[in-house]
This record gives C-alpha cells, sequence and structure tokens, in this order.
C-alpha cells in the first residue's frame, strides 16, 4: 500500500472540463470517498488514477512516484468495476489469477495466493465455478479478490456495489470497509449514493460540474457544509430563498423575517436541516424563531415522520420529527408552530 | 372467449405463413435430393427404381472432382485470408472512432449488395489491366481467383465479427490492462475467446460463400481450374442426368455437416 496525491488533476474535451484542477492527498489506509451527481467527473478522476484517461495537465502520484504517463498496465492499482467486468470465459479461480500471472509469479505461488484471497472475501471452495454460475453478490466478490489478489498500491472502487439489491448492498458495504481496514488499503470509491458514501468513507470529496467542492468528513460536510451545492446533496435540507438584511437578519421572499446566523447582507438562501426544527401546537418559546403555519403533508417512515408546513405562500418548510409514543403528530390541514434555534439555520450568499 | 379464439386463429396464421415459407426454400431441396437416387437417366416421374449409381458417377467424371478440390482449396484459402484482413477491420469498425468510420462499413459490407456479375466483369477488367501494367500472369490464375473471393467472403467476415463485438464488455478489457496485461496480451486472453464465436461463424459462412459462389468465377477461372458451381453449370449445358443432383446433394450434406458440427461449439442463431 502507498499514498496517493493528485496535483493539479484535469481533464477537458475541447471546451468542456470533465474534471477541473483536482488536487487531493490520500493517506496510506485512507478511505476516500468522491461522491457527487452523475456528471460530476468523479469517475473521470478514478479512471485517470487507474491510467485509462490520459490527463491534460496536473499530476498523479502513487507511493510517491510519478505514474501521470505510465499506461494501466504499468500500475499498481487495482480496480474494481461497476459491472465486475469478470473474465467470462476464465473460472474464479483463473481470474483471479490473471493478475499474479501478469506478474510472471510461479504456478505454485499463484495457485496459494488465489487461494488465501478467495478465502479473505468468503469464497473458498468457488475457485473452480464460472462467474455466470455466481450470484451478483459473489460475482461482486470475485471482482474485490482479483483486484487484491495483486497486492495493489492503491484499490479503486467504481460504483461497486450499484448492482447489487438494496439489502446485499448494506452488508457489502461494512465487509468492504472492514476489509480495507484489516488489510490497510489506501482506497478511491466512486458512489453517487450519499448513503453509501457516510457509511463507509474515513473522508469524502463532494465533487460537482467536474470541481471539488469540499473535502472533509462526514460531520464536515453535515454540519458545515461549504456551499449550497454540498449543504443540498449531503444529507437532507430545506432553502428559504431571501436577503440577508442586515447581520443576523434575513427575509424570506415570502416576507417572514427571521433571525440567523453569518452572511453577508444581500440576496441569500436560508438552508434548515429537517431534523433540526420543531413543530408544536402552540408557539414555541425559547427559540429564535418560531412561526405559525398549515401542515401540507405528512410522509410517514416508520422510526420519522416528515411534516412539510407552509409557512407563508412562498415558504414550505420540511421538519422530521421522531416518531415517539405520545409525541405530537399534526395531521394535513392543522395549524401548527414551527421553530428552530437561529444556529441551526445557515445562510449561503447568492 | 372471443379473444381465446382470436389469439389462436393469429397463432395459425402465422405457423401456417412459417411453414409455407420453409417449404418454398426447401422443397427444391428435397426434389433434388429425391431425384439422386432415381435409376433412369432420363428425370421423369414416377421413377422407375432408386440405385446410388449417380454417386458413383461423380467419380468417374474428373471435372467433378477437380472442381470440387479446386472450389475447396479456393474457399479455404479465401477463408482464412478473409480472416486475417477482415478480424482487424471489424475491431477497427467497433473499437476506433474515426472520420469515414461509417463510409467503411458501408463498403465493407458492398460485395454482398453487388450483383455478382457486375464484381466479377469489374474483376476481370482490373484483372486485365494489371496484367498489361505488371506484365505477368494475372487473368485465370489460381491466386487471382483467390483475390477475388477475398472480396466477397470480407463482409461475411466483418459483419459477424462487429456483431459479436458488441456484446463483449469494454470493462473487461480495462480490468485485464488494470490487472498488469498489455493490449497485445488483452487481446488474446480476453477479446479474442470473446468473439471466437462470431470467428467461426464468419469463417464457416466465408467457406460456404466462397465454395458455391458462381457468377464472380464465372468471369475468373483460367481454362481447366474451375470451381464445381460451374462444373455442374458446364454440365447442364450437353446432359441431364442425375449425376447433377449427386452432386449437389453431396454439397447439402457437406454444407449441413459442417454447420451441424459448428453449432455444437458456437450457436450460430446467437450470432447470425
Amino acid at each position: 500500500m502507498a499514498d496517493l496525491a493528485l496535483n493539479g488533476l484535469s481533464k477537458h474535451y475541447g471546451d468542456f472540463y470533465a474534471v477541473r484542477d483536482v488536487s487531493l492527498a490520500i493517506a496510506d489506509g485512507e478511505f476516500l470517498v468522491l461522491l457527487g451527481p452523475s456528471g460530476c467527473g468523479k469517475t473521470t478522476t478514478l479512471r485517470m488514477v487507474a491510467g485509462f484517461i490520459e490527463p491534460s495537465a496536473g499530476e498523479v502520484r502513487l507511493g510517491g512516484q510519478d505514474v501521470t504517463l505510465l499506461p494501466p498496465w504499468k500500475r499498481n492499482a487495482g480496480m474494481v468495476f461497476q459491472s465486475y467486468a469478470l473474465f467470462p470465459h476464465m473460472t474464479v479461480a483463473q481470474n483471479v489469477a490473471f493478475g499474479l500471472e501478469m506478474r510472471k509469479l510461479g504456478r505454485v505461488d499463484i495457485d496459494q495466493r488465489v487461494e488465501e484471497t478467495l478465502a479473505l472475501v468468503r469464497l473458498d471452495g468457488f475457485g473452480g465455478r464460472l462467474p455466470r454460475q455466481l450470484s451478483g453478490g459473489q460475482q461482486q466478490r470475485v471482482a474485490l479478490a482479483r483486484a487484491l489478489a495483486i497486492r495493489p498500491d492503491v484499490l479503486l472502487l467504481d460504483e461497486p456495489l450499484s448492482n447489487l439489491d438494496a439489502k446485499l448492498r448494506q452488508e457489502v458495504r461494512i465487509e468492504i470497509r472492514e476489509l480495507q481496514r484489516q488489510l490497510g488499503l489506501t482506497t478511491v470509491m466512486v458512489t453517487h449514493d450519499q448513503e453509501e458514501a457516510l457509511t463507509m468513507a474515513d473522508r469524502l470529496v463532494v465533487m460537482n460540474e467536474g470541481a471539488v467542492r469540499q473535502v472533509g468528513t462526514q460531520r464536515d460536510l453535515y454540519e458545515r457544509p461549504a456551499d449550497r451545492f454540498v449543504a443540498g446533496f449531503v444529507g437532507r435540507t430545506t432553502f428559504l430563498g431571501g436577503t440577508v438584511k442586515a447581520p443576523g437578519r434575513f427575509r424570506s421572499d415570502g416576507g417572514l423575517a427571521l433571525a440567523c446566523t453569518g452572511g453577508r447582507p444581500g440576496r441569500a438562501v436560508l438552508s434548515l436541516r429537517p431534523e433540526r426544527a420543531m413543530v408544536g401546537r402552540a408557539a414555541l418559546s425559547g427559540l429564535d424563531n418560531s412561526l405559525p403555519g398549515t401542515v401540507e403533508f405528512v410522509s410517514y417512515l416508520g422510526a420519522l415522520i416528515d411534516i412539510h408546513v407552509r409557512l407563508s405562500p412562498k415558504d414550505r418548510l420540511v421538519v422530521q420529527i421522531a416518531n415517539r409514543d405520545g409525541g405530537f403528530t399534526p395531521e394535513v390541514g392543522q395549524p401548527v408552530h414551527v421553530g428552530w434555534p437561529a444556529s441551526a439555520g445557515q445562510i449561503f450568499n447568492e | 372467449m372471443i379473444a381465446l379464439l382470436h389469439r389462436r386463429a393469429r397463432r395459425w396464421a402465422l405457423n401456417g405463413a412459417a411453414a409455407v415459407g420453409l417449404g418454398y426454400i426447401l422443397l427444391p431441396l428435397v426434389f433434388v435430393t429425391w431425384l439422386a437416387f432415381f435409376h433412369q437417366e432420363i428425370p421423369s416421374f414416377p421413377p422407375e427404381g432408386y440405385s446410388l449409381r449417380w454417386f458413383a458417377a461423380i467419380l468417374d467424371q474428373r471435372k467433378f472432382v477437380s472442381g470440387f478440390s479446386v472450389g475447396f482449396q479456393l474457399a479455404a484459402l479465401a477463408m482464412v485470408l478473409g480472416l486475417a484482413l477482415g478480424v482487424p477491420a471489424a475491431l477497427c469498425l467497433a473499437r476506433r472512432n474515426f472520420r469515414l468510420r461509417g463510409p467503411l462499413a458501408n463498403l465493407l459490407l458492398m460485395p454482398i449488395i453487388v450483383p455478382g456479375v457486375v464484381l466479377g466483369t469489374a474483376m476481370y477488367v482490373f484483372h486485365v489491366e494489371v496484367e498489361n501494367g505488371l506484365d505477368m500472369d494475372v487473368i485465370g490464375t489460381f491466386y487471382a481467383l483467390v483475390a477475388g473471393h477475398i472480396v466477397i467472403v470480407i463482409p461475411w467476415v466483418v459483419r459477424l465479427v462487429t456483431a459479436s463485438l458488441s456484446g463483449v464488455d469494454r470493462a473487461t478489457e480495462e480490468a485485464a490492462q488494470n490487472l498488469g496485461a498489455n493490449p497485445w496480451i488483452t487481446f488474446w486472453r480476453i477479446t479474442l475467446p470473446a468473439i471466437r464465436p462470431g470467428i467461426v461463424a464468419g469463417a464457416l459462412f466465408a467457406f460456404v460463400t466462397s465454395f458455391g459462389n458462381l457468377e464472380m468465377s464465372l468471369f475468373l477461372v483460367g481454362p481447366g481450374r474451375t470451381t464445381l458451381p460451374i462444373v455442374i453449370l458446364q454440365y447442364l449445358e450437353w446432359k441431364i442426368d442425375p449425376t447433377i443432383a449427386a452432386v449437389s446433394v453431396v454439397q447439402i450434406v457437406l454444407i449441413g455437416t459442417a454447420m451441424l458440427i459448428t453449432d455444437r461449439y458456437v450457436k450460430l442463431a446467437r450470432v447470425v
């Protein structure tokens, strides 16, 4: 294993920048997740690390060595593809052995390493099967074993779980994460699934339109999003459009006067996480903001309940409450009061 | 109830149409095969008796044997060279994006569309020009014939290999490179096994196309070196006896066997 550094990495096709000036340092043994909507450049970035795409500018350093111009077959990076990309005409063992044969290991060493690696992903005894005889989850583990067998300097995961069903995905997330910790693998994963990203990562990189918007831990991104995009992409939030009139005073487009923190005077949006607001029958005391409204929609999610409250003709807020015994659960059409402390909201100037 | 009857009627209509189509294709083959076993020399119905004498008669006619042998060598050579040219062409068309890709793809399929007589004439004129220009024997030589057949064989190879290439997951090739295989090893160990069905089918169709070609070959064969279809045609000009039918049956059986054997390894229905 080794550390990985991307310095000013860019890729453009004509005028279109798929990736723009991405610089990241991934420590030895760290699990970094590139998160973003489709087309944000995360896959292009990963493919530049693997060597499938030649960067227009910048460099990729693996273990201190500049590998920017090395072809994929000369980089020691193990990749798990979204489609798994198993060789259909080879058995599981032959698939896993392929990279070792390319490294010219002896037959005895290869067989031993294949056996070890298959045991690592709990596929002992499956070596003689063909990929099409395996379930999706098993195929995914073969793909992982094949990438791990070569003892890569860095493990690259390209949406590795997107072809699994929801329940299996949750298990595999944890399995991969535990394996990664146990082996101390420097790992870069690409995903558009934020829950997956939050579960697995040491650190996350949120990308949009080819550029890095924020790098940080789960807590950093959720509590202190760098901009409106990150606030909207990581976790859920309600945006109220309006204007910062003076420090601490926000006026929404619907005419609500709200207390807030931060932000410069001018056009802005107020972002409020649904679980940070409270809802009650009467005005809420002790909160900086308490506003009357009408319940327009209630979405029952089991442990949680989402309540959409109309505060003014132009302002609607989502409040999430825990489904507790004897708790207040408003109904559609009911007049309620919604409140939150000024520090719960966040201002993003436009 | 009415819906059920409707569905049944529709199925009968479909099956009936398919049966008529199939019968139309198979009937001549059935009659040719039947005729090959007639005893009498002048084909007439009903047969006066059955025998295998016409199959034995094939071997007495040196022309048939030599036509078969020339045709076989020709088809084998055209097939091998057609593969050598067609497979890389198909790879290039399927994998590279270049400006003249569309026109080039159409060009490579053209020989199927152009009538054999036109192709033969063009080829002949070309050979005359080359012979005059280079001052060497071209017209009527075996290699000129092979060169002509390569042209009609390439479309099949390109078409079938391209079709099987489109079913190959590009990510498997990337995976191989990611694991340390250079492009050359990737091709031999990953791509080639994946497109083998297309290559086998392409080879089979190439062989059959070449072996059965009449129109173009008429222009290209030299004296004493003709292919089986031409021998059959020439024989028919002055004699009608069931020998021709027997020759045809031998051809049908050979090609049919080749298809069945191929189908055991590669499901032809899946690639064609």
